[in-house]
């Protein structure tokens, strides 16, 4: 049992690999073993991260569960791992989704087997990147996360769809989109990986909690000849960090991969994608932004939060004009994490304040939040696809009457993403927006306009779908939702129902340590 | 005294001996003379290690100054001997040569007569020996009097080296009118003498340098090589690049080391360094051209004479160890490159170097041998061709002659790339013979295998061989 | 340790060699049994060499020490230390690889396996050699097969030209190496070419400045020109592509990091000033290399010629870090000699079991073979990922240190040569795509199978090395820092 407490956080964090390596050697074609093994394997993450939530402690100051194992001491990096209430909820949100992504997938026919390693390889590194203390680690396990996605996506993304990439090479929608994923991210990744080596090369370590002491007050490059003033080279630094988040988040204008990505992406692949991945680039912002970077993230806080309210609005006029389901959810995820990044902004720019301590309380809320209900959304996207094998909003129609349950769980589901109070969306989106409010007053109040339509494509998605006057065709060729993905999306309805009444239990843990982070 | 010319007498001896038994026995049986010579030869070579090794550090002169017993002259008759026994194993299958006594009779006295050469130490002796080992060999190139080439490669042997040594005859003769002295050793200090005009020095060297030129085949005076050695037998080219080329290379030695130096040494230095540049380049670059493998091989030789002087020029401790290490290399390489040929005519006989397509799938071993023998005269280890080269630009770059280093590397790159192509012809290509095997006869198989573990472990162990050179280079002081 | 281990290792394939060739021709399984334990116990005692090494000892361990040639102070001498200990153990895994991958060659195996066994003493020689003569001896008889065996059992549209024209090249850089080698033992004027002694005579100002400066050059292009650097790597894609598999595994794989190394060993290590005078060009042409070898590797339309190009665009890594001076270049250029080792090593490996099955390379003639082959798409998928230098695998381990060195001493080179690495990922993405994934052209359909028992060893050999590297990098950069720490101390402690 000692073994286990002290050790908590490699648990968690090499689980789902291990898992995996156990999935090689079960045979390719018992697919039902397959996906039953890789399950259940993913529920040992969720009861270690279930009891990390419950040893942890969130009046202490600080990281907790810290493990430091020598790994690249020539580069000064080692193997640092710790939590502390934004990673422990992001760990939460992850373990979570993971096997009700894996549970989604159980429709997924050709080749489970690569398909289940991939997913849970996805898994370590994304609570990697959560869980790392060391710069080098986090950037590791940042890069790490693409390669699975990029396969998921490449190989069992959506059948159909032609796009051209360039010299008219006719290539398929997912290929497309999945080059698009990669190359964009790794286009971004390319000025962090250099900011990262300045750092690492001027401070001599990689190590974050010690990063945080020395860089913010660096005076002078010592280690590179640069020939720039310190505030100039901060400031580069500060954006090539910004733009790999950003592009990560996705922010506006650097969002453009998103919609085509999480289109063409698998079910559970978009349900991940965008219920976790994104979180990563708002992790990114908290984790390292903010603490390394204060005066320049004070100085161009307001850019952000420019950029964040274009997202709100432009998100939603985008997921307004949809006429594909899916496309409609992905453009409403640019749409929420706009909230998110608008939050941070306002805390970029009166770190201290209870203001700013309520909005980033309201970011990462939404961050969870958004996590449920977008996965919550391309869920239900995916099970009525599959039934009618199209996306199109107009191929619909007065749906409810035959498919009544699945009808009621996609309203739930709806109305949290729309931020109905009494659910899990209104609590975070309205503490972003009293938060921002003092700080950024224009911003929050044009993002309103992006409440507003928010409101206009979800109502129209589901009127689309579900009322309006019955379409003949569907009758007697579509069933209604099935257990097992009941199974699904009940643990996300009972979330967004417990955080929406009672946030405290989780609010908490943010709050402290958003107080104790920025406070 | 005597002990120190027993292996020349033996010689005589040995002479003696094979005209006897040509006499005596029958046409069919005097193949065997082959390997009473060779056996003889290396008997001789035995004898002569026992008995007539010069004391060390000593050196006399003995028959009234006309020789010099000392390590240069021995080690080199060692070289001498050797090569003559190879050769006459690989002429004993020559239709119409290896069944003659007079082939091996003529042979012999060559290499009585470059015993001689090596020991010279005066230049009436000096051009004695000489002449009693060109005129031999002029007969043997031209040999095979049924075949057009010999006989037209002979005459052609024989007017290029009457001209040449009566050209040197003339500067033997101004050296003595100048100075009253014949004795190499004693010359020397005639120099000093005022006497003697600078000019007449200087007419002196040059004149002397065109006999030698010819015998060690540099640049202008190597003109004949190629016609030579691709018209005489097999054998014989062999026999001529090899140890012919080093006794011309021990008299060119000796005589501008002990008899040009320190007085002429600016002169000469300079211009055979020159010389060595013409040479190497001119001989590597014209055998790219060569589609006959005997022609290749000559201007092969005379590029690999280029690098010699190399060694020549360094004059230095060095310098002369390099070259009498390089010239036991060399002879070992090429006699094995010239055994090859030989296996190959007498099967396929054809010298094209196309023809030799397909050799690696009919007899490997000879392949084999082959690429040791090639390898080693482009100057790859683990052969000795690599160490000999190695010590030449070591030499020079000793010297400060870096300028004369590079250029010899780079030519060695030249030379590289023929010596592959030929590679490539024996190991790539195919002929439609591919599954008809090549017989290789006893002596060429032994005189092949000797000589290819010589040249693997002269070139992996060069201590004792340095060594041996060292001696051999210190002896001509 | 009185057994000599090393000296074992260096002469193992060799004695294999010959052995090999005394077996008649037709028995093939014989000489590829032979070959393969010849592999196997010199991959055994590299491995043993590599993980006995005491890092917290350094310096030179296990040394053998045996006079060659007293008169001229030639000797023989062996020593593993931090940088060459990582290069011993690549040889060895690419010689067992090597010889798997080659279980199928049909054309006179005997004389194909004991060229290949000559070329791998000689390159064993070398990583071990502390004596210059013996150096240039085993560096030589590392490339002289070379010609043998491509132009025997090459690809047959270019394998003479090809051949030729590599030989050519790399004697030339390796003689112009030993005229300035030959001028250091001269200059040092101790009659000995022991390396050791020669570097500490060196510390100790028997070369002036102006020799230094003179014959850096000389030496380090000389030997680099096998290393690929710019603009003499011109050898090496004709090479690599023209080479059978084995020998372009060997070629990119090992034998350009014997030319790297060789110029570290001999040129930086030896000529320390002559090293900093020169590092802004060695860094300028080893910037060409990065760039322009990537943007060349993206334009071809042969898939072998892809790969040649991408490790000339590597070996520039190895020699920009190399050019750096400083502690985390010179780490990162060491590891990446491995790494990249055995990630081309991999991929030429790949390149061989797809033409074996398809006999084209043309990468629009290609498709699909992930479902005929999947373990070699996997494989290469890995190798690839390596090749982008994603981190957990062992390129990110090498490239991130020397980009970190870079960034002490020229920022800006370090933005210039990111730009291979966007390329780079362009590339490989783009024919991972379209070989392994996408439609397999209709004539392909019915021939193509997978692949033996022994490639799927080979394979997983290779990756599993790149992923154990790139996951848990303590187990070689402690090695190759502790050999860093002796090089820099010759710069008076960078």
């Amino acid at each position: 049992m000692n073994f286990v407490v002290d050790n908590l956080l490699p648990l968690i964090l090499f689980s789902p690999a291990l898992v995996a390596l156990v999935l090689l050697f079960l045979p390719r074609t018992e697919k039902n073993l397959l996906r039953w093994a890789a399950f259940i394997g993913s529920l040992i993450p969720l009861a270690f991260a279930l009891a990390l939530w419950f040893s942890f402690a969130p009046q202490q100051p600080g990281f907790q569960f810290e493990q430091k194992a020598a790994w690249y001491e020539a580069l000064g990096s080692s193997f640092h791992l710790g939590v502390d209430g934004l990673s422990l909820t992001m760990v939460l949100l992850t373990t979570v989704l993971t096997p009700i992504a894996i549970l989604a997938s159980y429709s997924v026919q050709e080749r489970v087997k690569a398909y289940m390693i991939l997913f849970l390889l996805l898994e370590t590194g994304m609570l990697g990147v959560f869980l790392a203390l060391d710069l080098l680690l986090f950037f590791v396990f940042w890069e790490i996360g693409l390669v699975p996605m990029y396969f998921l996506i490449n190989q069992w993304g959506s059948e159909k769809g032609e796009r051209q990439l360039w010299g008219g090479l006719k290539v398929s929608a997912r290929t497309y989109a999945s080059f698009k994923f990669m190359i964009y991210t790794m286009a971004g990744s390319l000025g962090l990986l250099l900011a990262i080596q300045m750092i690492g090369v001027t401070s001599g370590t990689f190590d974050l909690p010690e990063l945080f002491k020395i860089w913010p007050g660096l005076t002078s490059l010592q280690g590179v000849p640069l020939g720039i003033p310190i505030a100039t080279v901060k400031a580069v630094a500060f954006w090539a960090f910004v733009v790999a988040f950003a592009i990560k988040v996705p922010v506006w204008p650097f969002h453009t991969w998103l919609p085509d990505a999480h289109t063409e992406a698998p079910t559970a692949g978009s349900m991940i994608l965008a219920g976790v991945l994104l979180k990563l680039g708002a992790y990114g912002f908290l984790r390292l932004v903010l603490p390394l970077y204060p005066q320049e993230a004070h100085q161009y806080a307001g850019w952000l939060a420019f950029l964040a309210t274009m997202a709100i609005i432009f998100g939603a006029f985008a997921a307004y004009g949809q006429d594909d389901f899916k496309r409609l959810v992905a453009y409403s995820s640019v749409n929420h994490m706009g909230f998110v990044v608008l939050g941070i902004a306002a805390a970029a720019r009166a770190v201290g304040t209870a203001d700013a301590t309520i909005a980033l309380n309201g970011a990462v809320l939404q961050m969870f939040n958004h996590g449920l209900s977008a996965a919550g959304m391309f869920f239900l996207v995916g099970v009525i696809y599959e039934r009618a094998h199209t996306r199109n909003l107009n191929d619909f129609g007065g749906l409810f009457p035959l498919i009544p349950v699945y009808g009621g769980i996609l309203l739930f589901t709806s109305m949290a993403s729309l931020g109905l109070p009494g659910l899990n969306g209104f609590v975070s989106e309205f503490l972003v927006v009293r938060g921002s409010w003092p700080i950024f007053t224009l911003w929050t109040a044009l993002s309103m306009i992006g409440l507003l339509l928010t409101g206009l494509y979800i109502l129209k998605g589901i009127k689309k779908v579900l009322h309006g006057p019955l379409n003949e065709h569907w009758v007697g060729h579509i069933t209604e939702i099935k257990f097992r993905e009941i199974a699904v999306i009940a643990p996300l309805m009972v979330l967004m129902l417990w955080i929406g009444i009672w946030p405290a239990w989780i609010l908490g843990v943010i709050n402290d340590a958003m107080r104790m982070l920025f406070g | 005294m005597l002990l120190a010319i027993l292996p020349e007498i033996l010689l005589l001896v040995l002479i003696g001996f094979v005209i006897a038994l040509d006499a005596i026995w029958k046409p069919e049986r005097r193949r065997i003379l082959g390997w009473v010579t060779a056996g003889g030869l290396l008997l001789i070579m035995v004898v002569a290690l026992l008995v007539s090794r010069p004391v060390d550090g000593e050196a006399r002169l003995i028959f009234g100054g006309m020789l010099r017993q000392d390590w240069f002259g021995f080690a080199f008759k060692l070289l001498f001997l050797f090569s003559a026994a190879v050769t006459a194993l690989f002429a004993m299958d020559i239709k119409g040569a290896g069944q003659k006594g007079e082939f091996y009779t003529l042979m012999l006295v060559s290499t009585l007569g470059m015993n001689l050469m090596a020991s010279s130490a005066d230049l009436i002796m000096l051009y004695l020996s000489i002449e009693t080992t060109s005129i031999p060999l002029y007969i043997l190139a031209g040999f095979m009097t049924r075949d057009d080439k010999s006989v037209e490669s002979g005459f052609k042997y024989l007017l290029f080296g009457a001209v040449t040594s009566t050209v040197m005859l003339y500067g033997f003769s101004l050296l003595y009118g100048f100075s009253g002295q014949t004795n190499l050793y004693h010359l020397s200090l005639a120099f000093y003498d005022a006497q003697f005009p600078d000019l007449a020095m200087l007419a002196g060297l040059l004149l002397v340098l065109v006999g030698f030129g010819f015998k060690v085949s540099i640049v202008p005076f190597h003109f004949w090589a190629p016609d030579v050695y691709e018209g005489a037998p097999t054998p014989v080219a062999g026999f001529l690049s090899t140890a012919s080329k080093a006794a011309g290379f021990a008299v060119l030695l000796r005589v501008l080391m002990a008899l040009f130096t320190p007085v002429a040494a600016g002169y000469w230095v300079t211009l055979l360094a020159i010389v060595s540049v013409l040479t190497m380049t001119l001989g590597n670059f014209l055998a790219l051209a060569q589609k006959n493998i005997k022609r290749m091989l000559a201007y092969s030789s005379i590029a690999h004479a280029g690098y010699i002087l190399i060694g020549v020029v360094s004059l230095s401790q060095l310098g002369g160890t390099s070259v009498v290490f390089y010239l036991l290399g060399y002879l070992l390489t090429n006699l094995a490159a010239f055994g090859v040929v030989v296996a190959f005519w007498q099967v396929v006989g054809s010298d094209e170097i196309a023809s030799y397509a397909g050799m690696s799938r009919r007899s490997p071993w000879l392949a084999l041998a082959m690429l040791v023998a090639l390898l080693s005269l482009a100057g790859m280890p683990p052969l000795v061709g690599f160490v000999a080269k190695v010590f030449v630009f070591a030499a020079a770059v000793q010297a400060d002659l870096i300028w004369l280093a590079i250029i010899g590397v780079l030519n060695s790159i030249v030379g590289l790339y023929y010596y592959l192509t030929v590679l490539k012809v024996v190991y790539l290509y195919r002929s439609p013979d591919d599954d008809k095997p090549i017989s290789v006869s006893r002596p060429y198989a032994i005189a092949l295998l000797v000589l290819t573990l010589g040249i693997i472990l002269v070139g992996t162990i060069m201590g004792p061989w340095f060594a041996w050179a060292t001696t051999a280079a210190q002896g001509i002081f | 340790m009185d057994f000599p281990v090393l000296s074992v290792i260096v002469f193992t394939p060799i004695v294999a060699g010959l052995l090999i060739l005394l077996i008649p021709g037709d028995r093939k399984t014989e000489i590829r049994v032979t070959a393969l334990a010849a592999a196997v116990l010199a991959l055994i005692l590299s491995a043993w060499v590599y993980f006995n090494y005491d890092t917290a000892l350094g310096g030179y361990q296990l040394m053998e020490h045996h006079d060659w040639l007293p008169a001229l102070g030639i000797s023989y001498i062996v020593a593993v230390d931090g940088i060459n200990a990582p290069l011993v153990l690549l040889t060895g895994v690419v010689m067992f690889t090597g010889v798997l991958i080659s279980w199928g060659v049909d054309d006179r195996p005997r004389e194909f396996f004991a060229f290949l066994f000559i070329l791998a003493s000689g390159v064993f020689g070398v990583f071990v050699a502390q004596d210059l003569f013996q150096l240039f001896f085993f560096y030589e008889i590392a490339v002289f097969p070379m010609y043998l065996l491509i132009a025997i059992w090459g690809w047959v549209q270019t394998r003479e030209y090809a051949a030729m024209k590599l030989t050519l090249y790399l004697f030339i850089g390796s003689v112009i190496a030993l005229v300035g080698g030959l001028a250091m033992y001269f200059e040092v004027g101790l009659n000995t070419f022991n390396m050791i002694r020669i570097a500490e005579a060196g510390q100790a100002g028997a070369f002036s400045q102006s020799f230094q400066i003179f014959w850096f050059p000389f030496v380090f292009l000389g030997f680099a020109v096998l290393g690929g650097i710019f603009p003499f790597h011109n050898w090496s894609p004709d090479g690599h592509v023209a080479a059978p598999t084995a020998v372009s595994m060997f070629h990119a794989g090992v034998l350009m990091k014997l030319g790297a190394f060789a110029a570290l060993r001999v040129g930086i290590m030896l000529l320390p000033q002559g090293a900093e005078y020169w590092r802004w060009v060695i860094m300028g042409l080893a910037t060409v290399n990065v760039v322009y070898g990537a943007f060349i590797a993206m334009v071809q339309t042969d898939f072998k010629y892809v790969i040649g190009f991408s490790s000339v665009s590597h070996m520039g890594l190895v020699m920009l870090g190399f050019s750096t001076l400083t502690p985390e270049g010179l780490t990162g250029a060491g590891i990446q000699m491995f790494s990249h080792g055995v990630m081309t090593a991999l991929f030429f490996a790949v390149v061989g079991m797809v033409y074996d099955r398809a006999h084209t390379r043309q990468i629009n003639e290609l498709g699909g073979f992930s479902k005929k082959m999947p373990w070699v798409a996997v494989a290469f998928i890995i190798g690839g990922l390596v090749s982008m230098g994603m981190p957990g695998l062992s390129g990110f381990v090498a490239e991130f240190p020397i980009f970190m060195g870079v960034w002490r001493v020229a920022p800006i080179v370090a933005i210039i040569a990111a730009i291979s690495i966007v390329i780079t990922a362009s590339y490989i993405i783009r024919i991972i795509g379209k070989v392994f994934f996408g439609p397999m052209p209709e004539a392909f359909e019915h021939h193509i199978g997978d692949v033996t028992v022994l490639d799927k060893v080979a394979l997983v050999v290779l990756c599993v090395i790149m992923i154990a590297i790139g996951v848990y990098p303590a187990v070689m950069s402690p090695l190759v820092a502790s050999g860093v720490e002796s090089i820099l101390r010759l710069f008076g402690g960078a």
